[in-house]
């Protein structure tokens, strides 16, 4: 059991950023209905994805260095630090106005935006709380010799594909069925505010990191 | 406050806003001319008035609330905090209220935020930003267009606090309402302004001309008018980049290029915008700009021919001509895009036109209120004076809400018996045709109306990401 359970967290949390209209199937809604082309919301999964990809690497790449390179227990104690100041931050700064790019963007352009978002969203950091109770991280406390560094690049590299690949598998079928049956007026009643749960979430996630 | 779902008013498309519930408020911003000209330092405040719109309601037609600002700010345009343009796909923030609305005073440079709830007839007043703030920050005075972007609100101004150019945009942050600062990062040669808006689906923003402070507040000057010396251009603008991309010169006999009105329709890429007066002719007209192949383009889609008239009739500065102007000085378009409404100062009249086809308007209605000449009643108030000026429309497109005073200093010159201020409302028909609301007539005393703004928003106030 305790070897399943962060694997199905992490692809939860994938498919809950590829249902979540603000990290990108609504984006790529949007240039398929400037367009009128079906193709043009296919053509922008990727680079989203790309981006949402990117943001969560560097989190596992810290990770993983952090596991390796300052022990596990200096990882809890900066990595849950870091995660409960960042979702207090959310939970207690005003909105944050994202500027970055415009409606006329270039595949690069959407895998800045995409990356910026799923950053400034703090989806990386969600994940820390699980990373560090995947079996590569837990032997490093519990044995002497730890894993290898091919090992760990192989856990991080299983994370991040998987968490990716279930954005993907949501946000694509979402995007279409709103691009050509649904139609936006659903925005109007399903896009539920949860930008303080998911502040308040990331919060007591970084603290049960601390005191664990 | 963040809501739980998006603001019931946002709509992700102009299409779907166009089913939205009739509107029971409208709001309109007044102002006192003595004071505003500072012929007086005491008068009545400059005011936000709320007038019941609704057709069932014991108080249709009636001021059911009244929030006093202070004296000569000579209250002009104004917007709200926030609008459909927040459910955009690249700066989301669908969870912002419609709540709040920008007001500038076009004389004082004072802008006033006013909250709109928890009572929308009786709103309040939050905050206050001082010229001084606004100067420090952006460079700029008179600040006149509000509207409510996808990542914050987008404001313009007429001029520099010394009263000369260059005018320019400026932005407020969404929630603080502070000053973010000037929006330019390369403005090329534009230097004067009036208007601003957007084509958001293209990432271009257009901006119109009219005066700097010192040409338009003593009045209108007739050496600079004949010497073609007031705004004749429009602006296309980088809306990302924030650079100026080119100058649409439509010749200087087509004095003062003002009110933009975008296809609300995002894929698209034309719009509309009313010039006041031709210096050749006396006549006002309307120009459509678009892109093809070959770059931007404008070109003159309706024109209103002056009128002749008997001098007797007409105040000095037209006796010569023997004839009134039209003087287009606001337009506003449908949310569908179909239709096209245009208010001729000058003559009172009003007139709706098919823009189905933006290169060839149909005339499809037309009403007379008030003009220079013609004085044009209203069945519950007889003769008017002023003439149909602020436009206003619902989402459904059925209901006309209009005006008649165009700016404090202009008045005396084109009403010389002073504007007396009035509000109308006019039916306008789904398939064309235009008919004036018996029933509702609100008169102002010792104040004059200027821009009307709808509960939950209008034909002016949001804009769309999507189609």
């Amino acid at each position: 059991m305790t070897a399943t359970w962060p694997w199905l967290a992490i692809a939860a949390m994938g498919a809950y950023h590829g249902l979540n209209p603000a990290m990108g199937w609504l984006f790529a809604v949007s240039l398929g209905l400037q367009e009128r082309s079906r193709k043009k919301v296919a053509g922008a999964m990727l680079p989203i994805a790309a981006g949402h990809l990117a943001s969560i690497t560097l989190i596992v790449a810290l990770v993983g260095w952090g596991a390796t390179e300052i022990g596990p227990r200096t990882l809890q104690l900066v990595g849950g630090s870091a995660v409960a100041a960042f979702g207090a931050f959310r939970l207690f700064s005003s909105r944050l106005h994202y500027r970055w790019v415009g409606m006329r963007v270039s595949s690069w352009d959407l895998v800045v935006w995409s990356f910026l978002m799923a950053s400034a969203h703090g989806a990386g950091l969600m994940l820390f709380p699980v990373l560090i109770n995947l079996p590569v991280c837990t032997t490093v406390a519990s044995s002497s010799i730890g894993p290898s560094a091919e090992a760990i690049a192989q856990t991080a590299l299983w994370v991040v594909l998987l968490h990716t690949g279930a954005m993907l598998a949501v946000m694509i079928p979402v995007a279409i069925a709103v691009y050509d049956w649904i139609g936006l007026g659903i925005l109007r009643k399903a896009w539920i505010n949860v930008d303080k749960l998911w502040a308040a979430t990331l919060m007591g996630a970084g603290v049960l990191v601390l005191v664990a | 406050m963040a809501l739980w779902k998006p603001d019931p008013s946002f709509y992700p498309s102009a299409r779907l806003a166009s089913q939205a519930p009739p509107e029971r408020l409208a709001y309109v911003v007044t102002f006192d001319p003595q004071t505003a000209l500072g012929h007086s330092k005491t008068g009545k405040a400059d005011s936000l008035v709320v007038v019941d719109v609704d057709a069932s309601s014991a108080s249709y037609g009636k001021i059911v609330g009244r929030l006093e600002l202070g004296v000569g700010n000579e209250l002009h345009h104004f917007g709200w905090n926030a609008c459909s343009a927040a459910l955009c796909p690249y700066a989301p923030h669908p969870h912002v209220e419609r709540r709040y609305f920008i007001i500038p005073g076009l004389r004082s440079s004072r802008i006033f935020v006013v909250d709109t709830k928890p009572d929308p007839r009786n709103p309040t007043l939050v905050r206050t930003i001082e010229p001084e703030e606004v100067a420090a920050r952006t460079g700029y005075s008179r600040p006149h267009t509000v509207h409510c972007g996808p990542d914050a609100i987008y404001m313009n101004a007429l001029g520099a606090p010394s009263g000369e150019g260059p005018g320019g945009v400026f932005l407020l942050d969404h929630d603080s309402f502070d000053v973010l600062g000037r929006w330019e990062v390369e403005r090329g040669p534009q230097y004067l302004a009036y208007d601003f808006w957007w084509h958001l689906g293209h990432d271009v923003a257009v901006t119109s001309e009219w005066g700097t402070p010192n040409m338009v507040e003593n009045g209108v000057n007739p050496d600079l008018l004949l010497g073609g010396r007031y705004g004749h251009a429009l602006h296309i603008w980088d809306l990302r980049k924030r650079r100026h991309l080119q100058t649409l010169d439509l010749g200087a006999e087509q004095q003062m290029v003002l009110e933009l009105r975008p296809s609300h329709d995002p894929t698209k890429v034309y719009g509309f915008v009313g010039v006041v007066v031709s210096t050749r002719d006396l006549s006002a007209s309307v120009w459509t700009w678009y892109r093809d192949d070959k770059g931007w383009q404008i070109r003159k889609v309706i024109e209103v021919p002056a009128e002749p008239a008997d001098p007797a009739q007409l105040p000095p500065a037209l006796k010569p001509f023997k004839a009134v102007p039209p003087l287009i000085t606001d337009i506003n378009l449908s949310l569908d895009d179909r239709f096209l409404y245009v208010s001729c100062w000058g003559t009172g009249e009003f007139q709706q036109y098919d823009v189905s086809d933006p290169f060839n308007p149909k005339l499809t209605g037309s009403v007379r209120l008030g003009g220079i000449v013609s004085r044009a009643p209203h069945p519950k108030a007889g003769a008017l004076n002023g003439g149909a000026q602020m436009v206003e429309l619902s989402r459904d497109g059925r209901r006309v809400y209009l005006t008649n005073s165009l700016y404090a200093a202009w008045d005396e010159q084109f009403y010389p018996d002073g504007v007396r201020g009035w509000m109308t409302k006019i039916d306008a028909n789904p398939n064309g045709g235009l008919s004036v609301d018996k029933d509702f007539f609100v008169g102002f005393e010792g104040e004059r109306p200027h821009q009307v703004r709808l509960e939950g928003g209008d034909a002016s106030s949001d804009s769309y990401c999507y189609p």
